[in-house]
């Protein structure tokens, strides 16, 4: 299959001119605007709400909070109508006067325009009944209780805790802070109720067909009386996956008010209201035999979640499939704590656990007197140590060669403080990322028209990785039609059900759609192609599909290019303005017999200032096995993006809040650091780019989470390589270095 | 508790002068004012009365268009371009100008718009994204962002687009490094930075009046 060379980004102009659309830009006759308030407490119930002076302010429609609120049908039936894929009851907004964590949503105005919303918000006030409350996460296991319910259990292989036997051992304990997604799009939700029954929803999603069950759910709508709209995702990382509550309380604002209502959250709301990846304080017990098999792993993580929805992600996993080791022991907890709830953030609970793990395998390495890279190749996995089951395809080998020949990994000098480039100490250090590969069901729809140009359509998000892009590559490959004739629509629940944008399946399960419907598009025009005269022999009815070649708008005779006929001729000849081919998509059987990984390895050089302990990432390298490359360009894209995120998470990232309120300190981009490009290298992201036609037929795997899994281990590493401190709590900030 | 007293001072502040045009001003306007004002106040609506009296006339010039408005004195110039104008090209990334996704030009210099009031550019020139090209032809940094991938979901970039055009008429694009210290103010969570560079460093390298 090839794919056309054009690698621009379809939606590049459109995103270049400001043509693009994102949530809250489209244009929605009478809109109103809406602006959530807060509580003020973290813990306790609202006894009193003065809301009148807010109701009398100029412009105000509506002050809905839980005393006035109109009903969502879901809450009555109790459950959790919006639930990301977590346990709990779920928070119901303005569903009651209990207060759970601080600056949850205890009213909503909604006003004639943003400024008089935003005044007439300030004007809310509200008087608790005020209890204890608990934000310090140093508690869990003390005062704070781990909860029975975690989805995640023990996990035993071999012999309990089988690495205290070991003769070389590694004990450490390692913390990953809050980290919050923080996309550049602030969260926003447009509401328009046309009737009692029927809503148009503009909503900042990775998943419209996701939103639209949540919407669905907690209104008890109908499929068809929900529309959720998302033709532009400005980022995010895992933010945007499930439905939140001020996207409910739009839709309760639209239906008290009869109007449409917009409601954008505003930074500070950015940390409270749509998730975070949660504080997780992780041990690692890690025993190895004196020539570098690793005899076992013991891999503990207590987290963090809301009082009212349980969180869980895989961060222990990663130490019972990366490596093969005969026993291996997880142990995962969650604690509740007066927040709201964390969700995924980009490459989840595989990124919290690498950093350990691969921080603890470099430790290791010390102690071994080996290699990293050599250590980790005497304990490679030949088949999935879980469950033997044999890799669909795994290059992490070719990966490991990739990356370190590229950085020049075997020049440097391993003995901790022994590089340097003028005053600054100078470090060399890599982790490995690892995160499966899955395919889930989608469907897609192809027509093609009279004049050869091609629209595809799936009810997919594009959070900003180029899933567009890799559509159109897809079907303009198989159809032999320019990229620039090919339409690839998204973003529209209406649409045929696409898959939401996670856990790096997007590709892998879109693009085999897409692969599936122009396939199946191509047959249809192969059918009408054999009754043409062209073409017309007596062998010409026993051709099969693959013995025609589709090129460049023309459908011909792989064994006789000259007879030829254009798609637009083809079309015409037959009477037919337009053909579509709808199809759906799923994983194979064939696969079931097997297990699939993307790998990333980054190799990091880092300069550290020995006198102020300011960490300068100087180089990066990343070598990735993420099956066939579908879109180079977006995809190196999208693997220097995890890489920039990883910058952040080994360096600057970190939520803070105030233990004595329960409030957030640093709630915003002054305080809450993020990378800039004054923090940022140039990046070389390379790939293996080996299909695994396992998985499914267009051969890639997925990138976008591990380009980020195992950066943080890999600075880390760095660091100790250049200043002989391992730093085990994240950010690695200059204070933990001087 | 000190915030709550500087929130208690403010409120006082409005209330004054809530009250004055409730007194005053309502009373003995009331004679000259439109129609809708009277009928206002004849609603005992004073709060919505005295709103009207609020709003400022504007004039300024936005990619090249004259626009006569009338706005209330708190609104931002961002605001103003993507409620009002419908120019949502410049971006709300954060409100609190830590972020640069907002950022415009001002006569001809980058500033960041959710900082500015609306008010006080009158007379002014503002260009945005939705001005940087000449009709279907793309100003060479919208071609150079594209070609070199300078970003992934799109949000950020006409802020850093806006921002990569004033560095180099700065004289601030002279190298690499250069250009990572003055675009610093432009944040993209997607990580676009190194393919950001590489067009301004493409844009400046060919040279010319951009």
């Amino acid at each position: 299959m090839g794919y056309f060379d054009d690698d621009d980004r379809v939606n590049g102009k459109a995103i270049v001119t400001g043509k693009a659309k994102f949530i809250a830009e489209h244009e929605v006759a009478n809109v109103t605007h809406g602006v959530i308030v807060g509580s003020t407490i973290a813990k306790g119930s609202i006894t009193a709400m003065d809301t009148k002076t807010a109701e009398r302010a100029p412009g105000v429609l509506a002050v809905i909070t839980h005393l006035n609120s109109p009903t969502v049908p879901g809450y009555d039936a109790g459950g959790n109508p919006v639930k990301g894929p977590t346990g709990g009851k779920g928070f119901q907004v303005f569903n009651g006067p209990a207060i759970y964590f601080n600056g949850q949503p205890i009213a909503l105005v909604v006003a004639d325009t943003f400024e008089r919303a935003t005044y007439a918000a300030s004007l809310v006030k509200s008087q608790y009944q005020k209890n204890e409350h608990t934000t310090n996460f140093d508690e869990a296991g003390k005062s704070v209780v781990a909860l029975e319910d975690a989805r995640y259990k023990d996990n035993i292989r071999g012999e309990v805790d089988g690495y205290k036997n070991a003769p070389v051992k590694i004990e450490a304990e390692y913390v990953v802070p809050i980290e919050v997604h923080n996309p550049m799009e602030l969260h926003a939700t447009i509401a328009l109720w046309e009737g009692d029954d029927k809503v148009i929803v503009y909503e900042k999603t990775q998943g419209v067909k996701s939103s639209q069950r949540s919407i669905m759910n907690a209104f008890k709508l109908k499929e068809e009386n929900v529309r959720v709209y998302a033709p532009f995702v400005g980022g995010g990382f895992g933010s945007a996956l499930r439905t939140w509550p001020h996207a409910i309380a739009a839709l309760i604002g639209a239906k008290k008010t009869g109007k449409p209502v917009k409601l954008v959250l505003s930074r500070d709301q950015m940390f409270t209201m749509v998730g975070y990846r949660p504080f997780t304080k992780q041990k690692i017990g890690i025993g190895a035999t004196a020539d570098g098999k690793l005899l076992g792993i013991t891999h503990e993580a207590d987290s963090i979640t809301s009082m009212y929805e349980v969180f869980n992600e895989r961060s222990v996993d990663v130490s019972r499939f990366l490596y093969a080791c005969p026993n291996v022991t997880t142990r995962y907890h969650v604690y509740p704590f007066n927040v709201s709830t964390p969700t995924w953030m980009r490459g989840p609970g595989e990124a919290t656990g690498t950093f350990a793990l691969e921080s603890a395998l470099d430790e290791l390495s010390y102690a071994l007197n080996l290699d990293p890279i050599e250590l980790r190749l005497r304990n490679y996995a030949e088949t999935d140590p879980q469950n033997g089951k044999p890799y669909s395809s795994k290059f992490l080998k070719e990966a490991y060669q990739l990356g370190a020949d590229k950085i020049g990994w075997k020049n440097r000098d391993s003995k901790p403080l022994s590089m340097k480039e003028g005053e600054w100490m100078v470090g060399y250090g890599m982790g490995t990322g690892v995160f499966g590969a899955g395919r889930g069901t989608a469907k897609a729809l192809a027509r093609i028209f009279a004049d050869g140009t091609l629209l595809v359509q799936s009810a997919v998000s594009d959070s900003g990785p180029g899933t567009a892009t890799a559509m159109t590559k897809i079907a303009s490959g198989i159809m032999g039609i320019p990229g620039n004739k090919v339409t690839f629509e998204l973003g529209d629940s209406s649409l045929p059900p696409g898959p939401t944008q996670g856990g790096s399946t997007t590709t892998s399960t879109l693009g085999s759609a897409v692969y599936d419907v122009s396939m199946a598009l191509k047959n249809k025009l192969v059918e009408l192609a054999k009754e043409n005269s062209i073409f017309h022999t007596t062998e010409i009815h026993s051709a099969k599909a693959e013995d025609f070649v589709l090129e460049n708008g023309n459908i011909m005779l792989a064994s006789n290019r000259n007879k030829k006929i254009s798609y637009t001729d083809l079309l015409k000849q037959n009477n037919l303005n337009q053909l579509e081919v709808t199809e759906e998509s799923k994983g194979n059987e064939e696969m079931k017999k097997y297990v699939a990984y993307s790998y990333a390895v980054h190799f990091v050089k880092v300069l550290v200032h020995p006198a102020t302990g300011v960490v300068k990432i100087n180089r990066v390298v990343t070598a990735t096995d993420g099956g066939k490359i579908i879109s180079p360009k977006t995809a190196e894209s999208q693997m220097i993006g995890g890489v920039v995120g990883g910058i952040g998470m080994a360096l600057m990232e970190e939520g803070v809040i105030d233990n004595r309120y329960g409030r957030w300190v640093n709630n915003n981009f002054a305080d809450y650091h993020v990378p800039v490009h004054a923090d940022v290298p140039h990046i070389e992201a390379l790939f293996v780019n080996k299909p695994d036609l396992i998985l499914n037929p267009t051969g890639a795997k997925g990138i976008g989470e591990v380009a980020l899994i195992g950066f943080a281990a890999a600075v880390a590493n760095a660091i100790y390589h250049a200043t002989g401190k391992r730093i085990r709590e994240l950010p690695i900030t200059p204070d933990k270095l001087i | 508790m000190a915030q709550q007293k500087s929130c208690s001072e403010n409120e006082s502040l409005h209330y004054a002068r809530r009250k004055f045009f409730k007194q005053s001003t309502l009373l003995t306007a009331l004679a000259l004012t439109p129609p809708s004002l009277i009928k206002a106040a004849g609603d005992n609506l004073d709060e919505k009365a005295s709103a009207l009296f609020e709003k400022q006339s504007l004039e300024i010039e936005v990619n090249g268009k004259k626009h006569q408005l009338s706005v209330e004195p708190r609104v931002t110039l961002l605001d103003l371009l993507r409620e009002q104008l419908h120019l949502t090209g410049s971006k709300k990334g954060c409100d609190y100008g830590q972020c640069g996704a907002c950022t415009v030009h001002i006569n001809g210099k980058r500033v960041l718009s959710c900082m500015s009031l609306a008010i006080m550019q009158d007379g002014k020139k503002i260009t945005t994204i939705e001005g940087l090209a000449k009709g279907d032809e793309l100003h060479p940094m919208q071609q150079a962002f594209i070609k070199h991938d300078g970003f992934q979901c799109g949000y950020c970039t006409p802020g850093q687009i806006m921002s990569a055009v004033a560095c180099i008429n700065e004289g601030h694009a002279n190298n690499e490094d250069d250009i990572r210290q003055n675009m610093s103010g432009n944040i993209c969570r997607c990580g676009a930075y190194p393919n950001i560079v590489d067009a301004i460093m493409e844009v400046k390298q060919k040279g010319g009046t951009i």
